[in-house]
């Protein structure tokens, strides 16, 4: 028997009676729709959709069910937006309702109608029931009240900003509406917008804060809304809004109000840049400390403290180039004024180890080139370390400590390496004092010999010379070198007379005098024991050192300012044909007397040092970087390394240039035979 | 009877006379099929120009041998030969060399040889060929073991001699360069190459084509560089 053919009133009727009742189910609490009860429509539907023609309904029915969705978004969704777009709440609440209700429905609508999805639609090409959904729900019902729910988020939002507690999630769901609407929708209808919203807020506060209040207090402040903008991302804006947002509020800070921010801040402080960048260069140069220099001291801290403290103002800019420019190429400067920075204390304000520390990280900070900075700062850490200038142990390590935060990478690993060499020395010495009390030779030596071990190529390399020893020295460095041999064996243990100290007794007429010198200096003196007079010749004969270390050593013990040896002729220099005489007239005020030898300017010295560590540094970098890639061209393989190596320095194109073709001739590169401009690691 | 063939001389070794089975890189007519008295003939030449103890043509008897061609010494034409025969040691051929090049170039008399030289340097400058030639006179030049670069003296002279008649503007104020700088005492293979590269491609003397940024050798670089200071 032929199945009942249903006629199209009679199933549409059945049909809509259901829709009907999924609508109500939206509006008032009534029991839920059955799955028996969808089954039956679907069921409905795919007869009358399989009926033979003319009864083949399909096409009917796709219209009516897309009639009923638009004829629902008008009747019933639209006007019950409108009802609630006088409050801000209650209209974002009902939008949510109504989309939430709207998603469900083409659910279902789609569920009952699936045969008609499946096969009629994608037959006639037509849009599925979800699209024509959706393309209604946006035309007709979102496109209407859009802008007032734009308004009522942004009105939330500023009250918000005013301290007004709001409720996020209810944001957070709206915002992702937008979203799923789509996210042209939520840039151009809400983003926008809401990035001119906050600019016209915070161009209005700005304005007022600006005039108000110290300069002080506006960088808090920006701060402070900055970081709210930044929560307010994390809470419900989306994730994509917020470097907009950052950009926005601190052009409204910053960039708005330069000029008097600058105007602000030379009132109140009295500071400018270009003076400071004067002062600085000055100082450095001065041998002389003056009060100056305490100015500056307090200006360079506050200065820190305004840059340092406020990402607002951090990267921005005018101070970091104004900065940077005023500082630049003195990193030597930099670090040089940092070593005397910390070993001298102003006058009677006496500058705290905090703000010391703060200098130093701060000029470390506007370094240019980190790593001559960093090769200048550790030979002048060096030489505090050695002779004992300066500054506790404990303030030091702070500020490696502190400078090793700031800088990756390899800048404080020799240095902190110097003063645990320093430590582990100390140890060393107690012990060979133990040694040497126990030691149980005939004879003991002498004199006391405190020495300190460095660890080779931690340490910046000192020239030093060869000289004869007196054998009570002698004496003394084989005792420590037996002593060490207990310890380490197969150490080589190289002698830097040039750092070493001596305390020589000097038996003058007046008084006797304690006289501080270098090794060098007290080996000299010491000649003066057995014989009063002694002619350049017999010195340089007996003590086998070169001419001109000789000249220097004796120069400081006769033409300085104390002048413990007598030269005949009393000329400025020291020449061949002097003869030196014991100064037993010689007196000072204090019974010790510290005897300087001038040192050597070792400026182009440490650039070298930091050229040769540059080219090592490339050369590893690009064979690193070869390694992986195994092919590359020119540009690629400088824009790599350049990134790789940046945060010490930049190296420029033709310096890598000139250490690939090193590589190539050692055989770690070649030059690809097609194409000259790519190059190959060479396994 | 064929020839046994041993072991394949490497570069720079002693000079052998045992036969070694060096290719060919251009097929001739007739390689290694020919008949007695044919060889005896390219053996005979040989053996005139060769020293009699060592068994190879040393430095005096490539003078010879130039002067029965009536070519300088130092002519680009006996480096074009040692290239056709691919000889490992400047100043030196030897008689697998020699065979290898006369046979190419079917010559067995000294009146054959140097009539063959035009139709050689044709051959030789064929673009192709050309390249090949360039690297291969620099490494001639390698006399020492493991010698990888070549003295600013050798290579102003190596330059005239190989692209003098090509690229004389190029060479002549490169040539003048080197010997005003101080920087490079030394040049090395990748450096020659580079400046045989850049005569070909770079438009000179505007050089109007040339990028510091390029991957160009740093020496060329300076020259470049030099040059643009003499044209302000």
């Amino acid at each position: 028997m032929e199945p009942k053919i249903i006629d199209f009133e009679q199933g549409w009727d059945y049909i809509e009676t259901g829709i009907t009742a999924m609508k109500r189910q939206f509006e008032v609490p009534v029991p839920e729709i059955t799955p028996e009860h969808i089954l039956d429509l679907y069921t409905a539907v795919y007869k009358m959709c399989t009926q033979r023609s003319p009864h083949d309904f399909s096409s009917q029915l796709y219209q009516k069910c897309c009639e009923t969705m638009e004829e629902y978004m008008n009747s019933t969704v639209l006007p019950a937006l409108n009802e609630k777009l006088g409050d801000e709440y209650m209209l974002l609440r009902e939008l949510l309702k109504r989309w939430s209700n709207h998603k469900m429905l083409v659910r279902l609508l789609s569920a009952i109608f699936h045969y008609l999805n499946r096969y009629f639609i994608v037959r006639e090409s037509l849009p599925s029931i979800e699209k024509v959904g959706m393309g209604y729900f946006r035309d007709l019902v979102y496109n209407k009240i859009q802008c007032k729910v734009r308004e009522a988020v942004l009105a939330l939002v500023d009250k918000e900003r005013e301290g007004e507690d709001i409720d996020r999630k209810l944001m957070k769901r709206v915002l992702e509406f937008y979203v799923e609407i789509g996210m042209e929708r939520y840039e151009q209808d809400f983003e926008t917008f809401m990035l001119k919203d906050t600019a016209s807020y915070y161009s209005r506060k700005a304005s007022s804060w600006i005039q108000e209040d110290s300069i002080h207090d506006y960088i808090f402040k920006s701060e402070q809304c900055l970081q709210k903008e930044k929560e307010r991302v994390s809470h419900y804006l989306h994730f994509s809004s917020e470097p907009n947002l950052v950009k926005v509020v601190k052009h409204e800070f910053s960039v708005v109000h330069e000029n008097q921010i600058l105007e602000k801040t030379h009132a109140e402080r009295q500071i400018s840049l270009g003076p400071l960048a004067k002062i600085f260069k000055q100082h450095v140069t001065d041998t002389t400390i003056n009060a100056k220099e305490q100015v500056l001291i307090r200006k360079v801290i506050e200065l820190h403290e305004m840059y340092m403290v406020t990402e607002c103002f951090q990267n921005h800019t005018l101070f970091h180039k104004d900065l940077k420019r005023a500082v630049a190429g003195s990193d030597a400067l930099l670090a040089t004024f940092c070593d005397r920075i910390i070993l001298k204390k102003w006058g009677s304000e006496e500058l705290s180890d905090e703000d010391i520390e703060k200098v130093v990280i701060f000029l470390a900070y506007i370094s240019d080139e980190k790593d001559i900075f960093a090769e200048f700062y550790r030979k002048k850490l060096a030489l505090r370390l050695l002779l004992n200038r300066g500054v506790s142990d404990d303030h030091e390590r702070s500020i490696l400590t502190k400078l090793k935060q700031q800088n990756r990478g390899q800048f404080t690993f020799k240095m902190e390496r110097m003063m645990t060499d320093l430590t582990l020395s100390r140890e060393n010495q107690n012990s060979f004092k133990e040694y040497v009390a126990s030691y149980n030779h005939v004879a003991k030596p002498g004199i006391g010999l405190t020495v300190t071990l460095l660890t080779s190529g931690i340490w910046p390399s000192y020239k030093t010379f060869g000289i004869n020893l007196p054998n009570e020295m002698v004496k003394c460095i084989e005792v420590f070198k037996e002593f060490y041999e207990t310890k380490t064996k197969g150490r080589k243990l190289t002698w830097i007379h040039s750092l070493g100290t001596c305390h020589v007794n000097g038996q003058f007429d007046q008084k006797p005098i304690e006289l501080i010198v270098s090794t060098h200096q007290a080996v000299v003196l010491l000649l003066f024991n057995t014989k009063d007079k002694l002619s350049y010749n017999d010195i340089q004969t007996q003590l086998n050192v070169g001419h001109e270390d000789l000249v220097w050593l004796l120069y400081s013990l006769s033409c300085g300012k104390y002048k413990i040896l007598i030269k005949e002729p009393a000329t400025e220099t020291v020449s061949r044909t002097d003869v030196f005489e014991f100064n037993s007239k010689f007196t000072a005020r204090m019974c010790r007397v510290k005897i300087p030898l001038p040192h050597v300017n070792d400026r182009k010295k440490v650039i070298e040092d930091v050229d040769k560590d540059r080219r090592y540094a490339i050369n590893a970098t690009i064979v690193r970087i070869m390694k992986g890639k195994k092919a590359l061209g020119l540009q690629q393989l400088v824009s790599e390394c350049v990134e790789q190596l940046n945060q010490m320095f930049k190296p420029d194109i033709k310096a890598i240039k000139m250490r690939i073709e090193d590589l190539i001739t050692r055989d770690f590169l070649e030059r690809d035979r097609e194409n000259p401009n790519i190059f190959r690691y060479l396994a | 009877m064929p020839r046994s063939a041993s072991k394949t001389s490497k570069k720079r070794t002693q000079p052998d006379s045992v036969t070694s089975s060096a290719t060919d890189p251009v097929p001739s007519a007739s390689s290694k099929k020919k008949s007695c008295k044919e060889m005896d003939a390219t053996d005979q030449l040989f053996y005139k120009y060769a020293n009699t103890s060592s068994g190879v043509i040393d430095p005096e008897g490539i003078e010879k041998l130039c002067s029965s061609l009536k070519v300088p010494h130092t002519d680009i034409r006996i480096l074009m030969l040692a290239w056709r025969m691919k000889a490992a040691r400047q100043g030196y051929f030897t008689k697998a060399e020699w065979r290898i090049a006369l046979t190419a170039l079917k010559a067995d008399t000294i009146n054959k040889l140097k009539k063959a030289l035009p139709e050689l340097e044709k051959e030789v400058r064929k673009p192709l060929n050309f390249r090949d030639f360039y690297a291969y006179a620099f490494k001639y030049c390698l006399t020492e073991e493991r010698q990888r670069i070549l003295e600013i003296e050798t290579i102003c002279k190596l330059l005239d001699m190989v692209l003098g008649s090509t690229f004389r503007a190029q060479v002549d104020y490169f040539v003048n360069y080197l010997n005003n700088q101080k920087e490079y005492k030394a040049i090395d293979m990748d450096q020659w190459m580079g400046f045989y590269r850049f005569c070909n491609e770079i438009s000179f003397p505007d050089m109007i084509n040339y990028n510091l940024e390029h991957s160009w050798p740093c020496i060329l670089d300076n020259f470049f560089e030099w040059m643009r200071s003499k044209q302000a």
